[in-house]
């Protein structure tokens, strides 16, 4: 079974994907912080492949990817770097990237990598919907790699149903029409969008992105929805960390904030 | 503006062959495809093409003159035409564009206006109409552009619009169009993205392309009072996304006596690591929401290109060329920085007139192909070069005597 489905079988509420930048701070970290994540008790990582161009991501992002492939990395490199990831890591890892990068590896080739370190999803923002139905929902399906669609808060109800029915594991719902890690605190008109993805009653479970920095708006979300995903604070926190275990710690420590600090 | 047909048209999805399409993050999804689904039906009304062929007309200057360079056609012993695109208000073809889209943005109900701009003519073109109607304007613009350019950015400020520097990857026109991507994502529901080329997702290359089209509208009805045959056997234009040769060449797609030849960026040479040379180098790919030639390393990660002229550095090139381009429709031929600056100077002193040095490009094409002496040769000159005169300066010893 799918680390995802195993996942989202067992919990549904307040479930925790941190996303960080494959190759960022350093080359080599991008394993050791799989693992610090793990330990801290997250419970799945979205692996960003840096990308030149990457049009959905906000500075944060952008520059951890530009500095990640100045250090080198590459899908070549990621593939090689997660060769031996399973053997310490259990929970589940989807990749996000642009599909550019994917195309010129060959998106078979991809996902059969995928399968084979053990990689259970895959993002692709830039995707369209009829180009994955008509020429690689059967890849995905035979590699065992699960999809995963982002909604926003304009896309049309039938279209959010449209995007469920093809993704699996979840789906990723963007919180504020914007760029990553652009919001801070969410507004009513969030918490409508959340209220009303809640009452679409959808196949499967959704996770809410970008603007999720800190406890407050990672509970707000949890309140709604079965879980969260947290890009961008957790870069800026990666940045200059000169103990990247403990820095993992602190930040998960922080956003599930334990009734210590929030008496503080 | 009527509709191109047969094998080089898009087909319902915004391909043309296996290029185009709409590659595009759910959060665009909205602001595309509200564009998608109105754009024909907006450009197709009466009021629309009553306002758009009137401010071509009173506004921009047109019909642009197709003049016979008699000197320049001595010079190489064939009959040479420039469609004198350089004459249009504000100096070079992309406000025939921009007129275009500040209508459908106003008939969209948008407020605020977005751009990117290489050259900055784009950007010239769009603070102009913005200030026409009186919509706020914020153009994006690498911060090397912005440099190089410094004539169209107080250009800009002065018309009103705010200039963003851009300073992420090569600070060049690909990451000022990245930069007003995410502004748009940013802004979802009042903003109108005014694309300057015939790039980006569907219906973005095809849109910009009828707006365009008018450049060869008008050589048609010129040539034929001009030669009494309508086509001509051979049109030359720039292509860095290729908005002009896309204007240049629409009524002649299906016309296969006529010769379509594309002028690509060289740059420094096409193998030298500093070239513009998409069709030649580039592989394909997606980029800006269009799957697409580009520039890109064996990894997927997209090339920072180099050329003299702003406005043809760019690593893409429209998905419409790509694909007149890969099927044999279209020639792609690459000049160099030096031979521009070489065909610049020609062109001043032969005609008295200063190209842009995008369009120098088209010209140089002259150096490279042999024509006919009874052939008919139209070469789009798509801007004037006043804008260029800090890199001529630099660059052309005759100015230092």
């Amino acid at each position: 079974m799918n680390r995802l489905d195993q996942l989202f079988n067992s919990k549904k509420e307040n479930i925790l994907n941190i996303y960080c930048t494959a190759g960022y701070p350093n080359l080599e970290d991008t394993t050791s912080i799989i693992k610090a994540l793990e330990n801290s008790g997250v419970d799945l990582v979205e692996l960003g492949m840096p990308y030149s161009d990457p049009l959905a991501d906000g500075p944060t992002i952008q520059a951890s990817g530009t500095e990640a492939l100045a250090n080198g990395m590459s899908i070549v490199t990621l593939f090689e770097q997660l060769k031996d990831v399973r053997k310490e890591v259990k929970l589940p890892l989807v990749l996000m990237g642009y599909l550019n990068p994917v195309l010129q590896y060959g998106v078979e080739a991809f996902l059969k990598q995928c399968q084979q370190v053990g990689v259970d999803g895959l993002i692709l923002p830039d995707l369209p919907l009829y180009e994955y139905e008509e020429a690689y929902q059967e890849l995905f399906e035979q590699y065992n790699i699960h999809p995963i669609f982002l909604v926003t808060p304009l896309t049309p109800v039938e279209r959010i149903h449209k995007i469920d029915s093809l993704s699996k594991g979840f789906v990723y719902a963007v919180s504020t029409a914007s760029t990553t890690g652009k919001q801070s605190g969410f507004g009513q008109e969030q918490l409508t969008y959340f209220q009303r993805l809640k009452d679409l009653k959808l196949n499967n479970p959704i996770l809410v992105g970008f603007g999720v920095a800190d406890h407050q708006t990672y509970s707000t979300v949890c309140d709604y929805v079965n879980g969260a995903v947290v890009g961008s604070a957790f870069i800026r926190a990666l940045k200059g960390s000169g103990n990247l275990e403990k820095t993992v710690e602190d930040f998960v420590t922080m956003l599930k904030a334990t009734t210590l600090l929030e008496h503080r | 503006m009527t509709t191109s047909t047969a094998a080089y048209s898009i087909d319902e999805r915004g391909y043309y062959g296996p290029f185009g399409g709409a590659y595009i993050p759910e959060m665009l999804y909205n602001n595309v495809e509200e564009l998608r689904q109105n754009y024909l039906e907006i450009t197709q009304t009466k009021s629309f093409q009553k306002e758009f062929e009137q401010l071509l007309k009173d506004y921009v200057g047109r019909p642009t003159p197709l003049y016979k360079a008699e000197r320049l056609s001595e010079r190489y012993q064939t009959n040479i035409y420039l469609k004198r695109e350089d004459l249009c208000h504000t100096g070079a073809h992309k406000i025939n564009n921009t007129i275009g889209q500040i209508l459908v943005a106003q008939r969209l109900g948008k407020t605020r206006i977005i751009a990117e701009t290489g050259a900055g003519q784009h950007g010239v073109a769009t603070a102009t109409v913005c200030a026409l109607m009186g919509l706020e304007c914020i153009v994006y613009m690498g911060a090397k552009d912005i440099e190089r350019q410094s004539p169209n950015v107080a250009r800009m400020r002065l018309l009103g619009a705010t200039v963003h520097p851009v300073h992420s990857g090569s600070k060049t026109l690909k990451d000022a169009t990245n930069e007003a991507i995410r502004d748009w994502i940013n802004h979802p529901q009042n903003t109108h993205y005014i694309i300057g080329s015939v790039v980006g997702p569907h219906p973005y290359p095809d849109m910009v392309a009828r707006f365009q089209s008018v450049i060869s509208e008008e050589i048609q009805k010129q040539l034929l009072s001009k030669t009494c045959r309508n086509y001509p056997d051979v049109i030359i234009a720039c292509v860095g996304g290729g908005s002009n040769a896309a204007g240049a060449f629409y009524h002649y797609i299906d016309n296969p006596n006529v010769k379509l030849i594309c002028a690509e960026a060289a740059g420094k040479g096409v193998n030298s690591g500093e070239s513009a040379a998409t069709s030649i180098l580039g592989t394909e790919g997606i980029i800006h929401g269009s799957k697409t030639l580009l520039m890109q390393t064996k990894d997927g990660q997209i090339i920072e290109p180099h050329s003299i002229s702003a406005g043809l550095d760019y690593p893409g090139i429209g998905p419409m060329h790509a694909h007149l381009i890969n099927s044999g429709r279209a020639k792609s031929i690459a000049i160099t920085d030096q031979e521009a600056l070489e065909a610049t100077q020609q062109l001043a002193q032969l005609e008295g007139i200063i190209p842009a040095l995008e369009s120098a490009h088209a010209l140089a094409i002259l150096e490279q192909q042999q024509f006919d002496k009874n052939q008919v040769v139209v070469i789009n000159l798509s801007g004037r070069g006043d804008k260029d005169l800090g890199t001529l300066m630099d660059n052309l010893e005759m100015l230092n005597a």
